[in-house]
């Protein structure tokens, strides 16, 4: 660990707020008195409903199957009765169709979860484990896990990454999760490396974490896993950065990390896979951080899906100013919110609050062509060149300056002096782009 | 209380310097400049500084009042490029030399192109060249330093460059001694504009902005490094004819070209390859011109020349994007 740190090109540091909440040690959040349950909680084809108004269920029991591969089941966070299936407002911004649930207080299992010993199945019954129990990527994309534990026969995977960069601001439950239950990631990373036939695995880490560092290299010792300091940089959690940083490959543009052989999970979708497997529990609760200035006393917290915001704030005491902006994840790619009626979702790595002083707006100028966006831009592409398009309408030029290898981490806005939305106006040519591939 | 809510899409935090501060850092990086300019040439050169800078603001006022465009003045752009104007002035300047320039600066160098990031050339060399084409006499007209409390009245002189042209057109040979040593020149003991003379006054500013993160190392130093090169072989070719790079880099404009002029982010390539690019063309055109051109001094011409090449230089200096195959780089 003492050698220069492992990094990518491009990026840039914002400050890490992370002060707040990284000594705290996680806290179970109480039941809210009512919890909503979106039926679309990770990327692909949204669950079917299967309980309807009226009904008792059980902690755990199912209230969602899965439609197609890509798409994983719902299950009931805790035990009560259904009060309604119908849409209510979901973290996308839309009004998303979700079961609402009054707890019963209870929070009864139907039939005891059943730990099984992972070392005896085979890879495909661990994968319809981890698929039945729902488990997502928790990382913040929420891409069903199973789809990624499949890759097909001529893609082999050699190794198996761990993202525990955490590399947004303010967000520090990857941080705890690391320090407090390194035992059920490592069990996870055992199944995910079983499933994948992995032969390398390194979890990496970003060096402003050294105690998780320290602790996960200590509790590391003796297997094969490697624990690897990253640089402070972001956006070094993202997928592509990660593997450029420690497989020191490039994932072809517009293809997968498996295409070189790689895939990456993320620190709590390892403990998620463990739980789903070794403790025979569906993903019904996750760690998340709320954070952020306007928050009386922000905490780390394990919460359960479909969690309303507004019963967090409470649990956290209460907001000190008035709020300005509500952000699920992080604050560089974390999505704005119109109410804190908005539950916790799988993909819900942190709830950041801002007040009026912290909202960082600011009026827009003219580019003076300072180059601060190409330096930082991860995917060393021109956004500077790409937005001015863009705004012209010009989607081909767009696309010809390589639009679609945007990973949209925000480091272009971030550095513009001018404000200018640069990676706003970068999305919408590739939505653009993508709406004109639909169509031929 | 929700109806205030903020709906944005990410980033949601926004970092660094806003444009107002990055123009108001550079205008601070060249007051040393500034100061030494006062130092050596006295009022007239303060004259010359603040009738500049307040001629560029008016002229921007101006011009945004008459197009209907907001009032964009207190971004700072225009009191920089006034106080770039006035560094490339001589220090005799008269007042309507002052005032001309500026109003040439903002108008024909910046304005018409549309404001602010719009413009493909320096402003203050634009008004720089246009005034040395129109006004040669009083755009040569140079004043022997008269360092503040030396008694001295200011008397007409020549600048190194000058004299180095002059003595090697007449006689195919360098002079036997240039009239200063490298030492004052690096102070600014010398004959020259008011920005150009004192290399150790722009050195502290570029060292500001380096500090500050404005400036990147790409062109200043391609600049500096190709200078050095392309004048030492011509020197070590034959050292009676051509000067040392030492003196091409302490003469003339060569420092406020390369650390405020050249870096212009407005006119000068955005990609680090292309910056590279960009800084080699400006050494390479600033020797020839100085050395094989009708004017003595290259610099200015070098940047503008160079500014034009920029869209072109950003053109096919497009990085290959991450994860892009090395062949399949076919934008432009």
């Amino acid at each position: 660990m003492m050698r220069k740190l492992k990094t990518f090109r491009g990026g840039l540091h914002p400050p890490e707020h992370k002060e707040r909440t990284a000594r705290l040690p996680i806290e179970d959040c109480p039941l809210p008195e009512e919890l909503v349950i979106p039926l679309s909680q990770h990327i692909g084809a949204p669950a079917e409903v299967c309980v309807a108004k009226g009904d008792k269920v059980s902690r755990g029991q199912l209230i969602g199957r899965a439609r197609g591969f890509v798409s994983v089941p719902v299950h009931a966070s805790t035990s009560g009765e259904v009060l309604a299936v119908e849409p209510r407002p979901h973290p996308s911004g839309k009004w998303l169709p979700a079961v609402v649930l009054r707890p019963d207080g209870a929070d009864a299992w139907g039939e005891a979860p059943t730990p099984v010993d992972h070392r005896e199945l085979a890879p495909e019954q661990l994968r319809e484990l981890i698929r039945s129990a729902g488990v997502v990527g928790l990382g913040g994309a929420a891409f069903p896990t199973h789809v990624k534990l499949s890759p097909p026969p001529e893609k082999p995977i050699h190794t198996l990454l761990i993202n525990g960069v955490e590399c947004e601001p303010y967000l520090t439950a990857d941080h705890r999760l690391m320090l407090e239950e390194s035992a059920r990631i490592l069990t996870g990373i055992d199944i995910l490396r079983r499933v994948l036939g992995a032969r390398r695995v390194c979890i990496g880490i970003e060096a402003n974490k050294p105690d998780a560092i320290a602790h996960l290299d200590e509790v590391c010792r003796g297997t094969e896993v490697e624990v690897a300091a990253l640089a402070v940089k972001y956006p070094q959690g993202a997928e592509k950065q990660l593997i450029a940083a420690l497989v020191g490959r490039e994932v072809p543009s517009g293809g997968l990390p498996m295409d070189l052989g790689v895939v990456v999970h993320n620190v709590g979708t390892a403990a998620a896979v463990a739980d789903a497997v070794a403790q025979g529990m569906p993903l019904i609760e996750r760690v998340t951080t709320l954070t952020g200035p306007a928050l009386v006393q922000p905490k780390n917290l394990r919460v359960r899906i479909g969690t309303p915001l507004r019963h967090l704030v409470e649990v956290c005491g209460g907001l000190k100013v008035d709020l300005a902006k509500i952000i699920c994840g992080g604050p560089m790619m974390g999505a704005a919110q119109l109410s804190l009626e908005v539950p916790v979702v799988r993909g819900t790595s942190g709830v950041l609050l801002l007040g009026e002083d912290d909202k960082a707006a600011r009026a827009e100028g003219a580019c003076i062509r300072c180059g601060r966006c190409v330096r930082a831009c991860p995917s060393s592409i021109l956004p500077t060149t790409i937005a001015a398009y863009a705004r012209l309408d010009r989607f081909e030029d767009a696309e010809r300056f390589r639009a679609m290898d945007c990973i949209e981490c925000g480091c272009c806005s971030y550095s513009c002096p001018a404000a200018i939305p640069l990676v706003q106006a970068v999305r919408h040519a590739k939505a653009a782009i993508l709406a004109r591939r639909r169509k031929l | 209380m929700e109806r205030k809510l903020i709906l944005s899409s990410s980033p949601h935090l926004h970092g660094e310097q806003s444009t107002e501060q990055i123009m108001r850092a550079v205008i601070y990086a060249l007051l040393p400049a500034c100061a030494v300019s006062i130092y050596f040439f006295g009022l007239p050169a303060l004259r010359v500084l603040v009738l500049c800078t307040l001629g560029c603001v008016l002229a921007e006022i101006a011009c945004q009042r008459l197009m209907r465009r907001p009032a964009a003045w207190r971004d700072g752009s225009a009191a920089l490029t006034g106080i770039l104007l006035a560094l490339n002035l001589p220090p005799a300047s008269p007042w309507w030399l002052a005032l001309l320039g500026s109003a040439v600066a903002i108008v024909v160098g910046k304005q018409v192109y549309g404001g602010l990031g719009h413009n493909p050339f320096n402003p203050a060399l634009v008004a720089r060249v246009v005034l040395l084409i129109s006004f040669p006499v009083q755009m040569t007209t140079w004043s022997a330093p008269t360092p503040l409390g030396s008694g001295l009245d200011l008397v007409t002189t020549a600048t190194p460059l000058g004299e180095m042209k002059n003595a090697v057109m007449l006689t195919g040979r360098l002079p036997e001694a240039l009239q200063g040593s490298s030492w004052d020149y690096f102070l600014g003991n010398m004959g020259g504009c008011l920005g150009e003379v004192s290399a150790l006054a722009l050195l502290l500013g570029a060292a500001y902005l380096f500090w500050k993160r404005i400036l990147t190392w790409h062109i200043p130093l391609s600049y500096l490094g190709s200078v050095v090169v392309i004048a030492g072989i011509f020197w070590l070719v034959d050292p009676s004819r051509y000067p040392s790079p030492l003196f091409h880099l302490l003469t003339g404009g060569l420092m406020l070209g390369v650390f405020f002029m050249a870096t212009d982010m407005v006119t000068s390539p955005v990609t680090p390859r292309g910056m590279l690019i960009f800084g080699v063309g400006c050494g390479l055109l600033t020797v020839l011109i100085r050395l094989f051109g009708g004017y003595p001094e290259g610099v200015s011409f070098a940047i503008l020349l160079m500014n034009a090449a920029t869209p072109l230089i950003d053109r096919y200096t497009r990085p290959r994007a991450f994860g892009e195959a090395p062949s399949s780089k076919a934008a432009g």
